[in-house]
């Protein structure tokens, strides 16, 4: 897809970054105020998909591809399960082990900041991975398909790359 | 043991997210097989390794967060049973798969998948209170729904928008029952529902109502039949190996399980409700014969006899609970359950056998098509003999396991009394040995046909799931034994027998937070009470 | 003090609206829509089952924050926020449904060239 016209993209360029904070700000208080892991992280993916969507798919393919945010998909996953797993430590599966400090602040509640940054890097990863699936991997008009996403390739039907 | 529950369900979804990531690194198509299955060789040690515990009910409150705010993990006999059923049965799909998905492209993104339904599958036979099955259920539904699309073809994706919008219109009916029970009984922790339905002396309307939506969300969950129409469908189109888990253990876990825990465990098993899964199963099970009969399509003939097969479950706990309030003899009832299980068992064995020689014979030949098929049995000796045997098994002939299942059904219909169920089960199991028959005779028997010709045997990997299958269908016949049967199966019986979980299950710390008001309320819901957390 | 019934009718007839699309309409994309209404009544009745008040006061938003005063009338009397926990976990299901709705209607769209489901009616019988 092509970007955007250039008021569009100047805009985006003034206002992602703020976007953004918004986001990372909405995961860090999100043992204090509402807000937390998840929609921290839908807020992260709405800025990155403005991104991608005013400047256009060759900008993002340098800037934001696809193979990191996979990564840090499961990355952000991989760690909300050792967070969970560390719990062992203290006495059983996913048992707060860290110093629990005076509730609604920010440095409180023990491991619950640690689990939210890692849903907000999750979702905001995931869903902008599952933007880039949705808009990005189409097939061309002569039916060979650009995703490197599942298909059958001994049916006859158009190949997929190896991913 | 208790502090490893957990691990069940955390083991396969760790699987889920590494298995994409690392498949990348590896490159090789087999090489992206080799995590997920010490990952669920893994969790089947471990069910294996509860199953071999002692009879208790082992309750894990995660966190360390009791009664009224925790969320618990309830490992009991019906539990412990079905977790060996799916572990096994998991493990030989995923060593099947190791060849069979030489087919498709990105074996990392399956091999995720599949960890993840099996993660949901756990989640939801351990699960403590009625939220937690929902979402488990959804996981496990979600990656399902990605799975029977998995080759992309049109008929796949069409198939799986059919299963997703029904199965997710199901979803939802499940969560307004939530709704509804929570509003009328204050808990989400099934064994205190169950209390407080107890306390107040059986359901009142609004959980009569809370239990309808339950009936109609699990009971398509199960393929039960006014809501079987997504089965034909999918179970097909997806790739042989997820078919078989599908059909093997995905509408046990997340259908028959939830409706048994849902119907037995909580509301009690009541006249209303055993006459209800009667309805259902017998529906089921005659419907589902009778179109299955007819199929030209091997994949959609096998996919209609699970209609079928689970109509027999869902039959005789139905039957079991109607002969429980009518005060016949607990032997009866106990028989009756027990025929219902093994039959569970059963059928997880030989429908994913005859799912993975589905698999193998479309690997080896490129088609399904009935018609198109003839004299296997000559090219293909491993998988015709394993295609007998599980043909032979579903057909109901003896030694095979689903003889003695079948046949403990239609004894404990007799002994309760309900002639004319027992002889449509038997008319339904004669009609099943005829279409498998006609499978017999048109894909083993006959010359082979053209598109036979150039069949070969298939990989080994494949050839050993396909066997050990066959010799658990012979294998699964020792449970009736007395010895085997009391040491396997008879503690899920005895859950499914004594109804709502008894009082003093609750964890002794938690007394001090029981409130006397807490429980049985028409309309009023208890506050929740936010523990402070000290330093 | 607990809900009258007007909202609960009301969530009821939303739901109502969503089966009639998922049941009626031959469009996927009017599908996936009539699926996104039926998620929000749900949500909806799910967060009408939480609303409670103390009779005379008004209602309080369950939320802690530092230094508060009256906090044992909050933990009595402010509105349940276990169903609304529930609402926040039954959302991202929704969003991962309707993510891999919107997947399958485009991946059709591309091997049929049109969204109308009364073509892609290949399985059958």
């Amino acid at each position: 897809m092509q970007g955007m016209s250039l008021i569009v993209k100047n805009i985006t360029r003034l206002v992602a970054g703020f976007i953004a904070i918004f986001g990372v700000y909405t995961v860090f208080y999100g043992h204090v105020s509402p807000g937390g892991g998840f929609a921290g992280g839908v807020i992260l993916a709405g800025a990155l998909v403005l991104i991608v969507l005013a400047f256009g798919e060759e900008f993002s393919r340098k800037v934001l591809p696809h193979g990191v945010a996979q990564t840090s998909d499961a990355l952000g996953a991989m760690s909300f399960l050792l967070v969970a797993l560390f719990g062992y430590m203290a006495g059983g599966f996913f048992v707060n082990f860290l110093p629990r400090g005076e509730p609604c602040t920010l440095f409180s509640a023990g491991t619950i900041p640690i689990s939210n940054l890692a849903i907000g890097v999750k979702v905001g990863a995931g869903l902008f991975g599952a933007f880039l699936a949705l808009a990005l991997f189409r097939r061309q008009s002569d039916g060979h398909s650009r995703s490197p996403i599942a298909g059958r390739p001994n049916r006859g039907g158009p190949n997929g790359e190896e991913s | 043991m208790q502090k490893l529950l957990p691990l069940l369900v955390a083991i396969p979804l760790a699987g889920g997210f590494l298995v994409p990531i690392l498949g990348r690194l590896t490159g090789t198509r087999r090489g992206a097989a080799v995590l997920p299955i010490l990952m669920v060789a893994a969790v089947l040690v471990l069910s294996l390794a509860l199953l071999a515990g002692p009879d208790e009910t082992l309750v894990l409150w995660i966190g360390g967060w009791e009664f009224p705010i925790g969320i618990s993990l309830l490992a009991d006999g019906l539990t412990r049973y079905l977790l060996v059923i799916v572990a096994v049965v998991s493990l030989l799909a995923l060593l099947f798969s190791m060849d069979y998905m030489r087919q498709y492209t990105s074996p990392s993104l399956y091999y995720g998948l599949f960890m993840l339904m099996l993660a949901g599958m756990n989640g939801v036979v351990l699960a403590g209170d009625l939220f937690n099955i929902f979402v488990f259920i959804e996981i496990a539904g979600i990656a399902s729904y990605a799975l029977v699309a998995f080759g992309t073809e049109a008929d796949e994706l069409e198939a799986s928008l059919k299963y997703l919008t029904l199965g997710t219109v199901a979803s939802t009916f499940i969560l307004i029952g939530i709704a509804v029970v929570y509003n009328v009984t204050g808990q989400l922790n099934w064994a205190k529902v169950a209390e407080a339905i107890a306390a107040g002396g059986g359901p009142s309307m609004p959980l009569y109502v809370a239990a309808a939506f339950f009936l109609m969300g699990f009971g398509l969950k199960a393929a039960m039949v006014p809501f079987h129409a997504w089965l034909p469908d999918a179970h097909p189109s997806a790739p042989a190996p997820i078919s078989a888990m599908l059909s093997g253990v995905l509408i046990k876990a997340c259908g028959v399980y939830a409706l048994a825990r849902v119907v037995f465990s909580v509301f009690g098993g009541s006249e209303v409700f055993g006459w209800v899964l009667v309805a259902l199963g017998g529906a089921s099970m005659v419907v589902g014969v009778f179109l299955a009969v007819g199929q030209w399509d091997f994949k959609r003939l096998l996919a209609y006899h699970s209609i079928s097969q689970m109509g027999y479950v869902v039959l005789a706990l139905g039957a079991a609970a109607v002969m429980q309030a009518r005060g016949t003899s607990e032997a009866v009832v106990a028989l009756a359950i027990f025929g219902g299980l093994f039959h569970l068992a059963n059928h997880a064995i030989f429908k994913s056998l005859l799912f993975l020689c589905s698999g193998s014979v479309e690997y080896a030949t490129g088609t399904r098509q009935l018609k198109l098929l003839g004299g296997l049995g000559r090219k293909m000796p491993v998988t015709g003999a394993c295609l007998r045997i599980a043909a032979l098994s579903i057909s109901g002939v003896p030694p095979l396991n689903g003889f003695w299942s079948k046949l403990i059904i239609v004894l404990a219909l007799v002994l309760g009394g309900f002639y004319t169920l027992a002889v449509i089960t038997v008319i339904v199991s004669f009609v099943t040995l005829l279409s498998f028959a006609k499978v017999q005779r048109y894909v083993l028997g006959g010359e082979p046909t053209a598109a036979v010709e150039q069949a070969r045997e298939v990989p080994a990997a494949m050839c050993l799931a396909s066997l050990a299958l066959a010799v658990l269908c012979f294998a699964s016949s020792l449970i009736i034994l007395p010895a085997v049967k009391s040491r396997l199966v008879d503690p899920a019986v005895r859950v499914v027998q004594a109804g709502p979980p008894p009082r003093a299950k609750a964890p002794p710390r938690v007394v001090a937070a029981e409130r006397p008001g807490a429980v049985a309320a028409q309309a009023a819901v208890p506050p929740a009470r936010l523990e402070r957390t000290s330093p | 003090m607990t809900l009258p019934m007007l909202p609960y009718l009301l969530a009821l007839l939303l739901l109502v609206v969503g089966l009639y699309a998922i049941v009626a309409k031959r469009n996927v994309i009017k599908i996936i829509v009539g699926l996104a209404i039926l998620d929000y009544a749900v949500n909806l009745i799910l967060v009408l089952v939480g609303y409670r008040t103390t009779p005379g006061a008004a209602p309080m938003a369950p939320i802690l924050t530092g230094g508060m005063a009256n906090e044992p009338a909050l933990v009595a009397g402010a509105v349940d926020p276990l169903p609304q926990a529930l609402v926040l976990t039954s959302i991202v299901i929704s969003l991962s449904v309707t993510a891999l709705l919107v997947a399958l209607g485009l991946r059709l769209y591309e091997k049929y060239g049109t969204f109308d489901t009364e073509r892609m009616r290949n399985l059958r019988g």
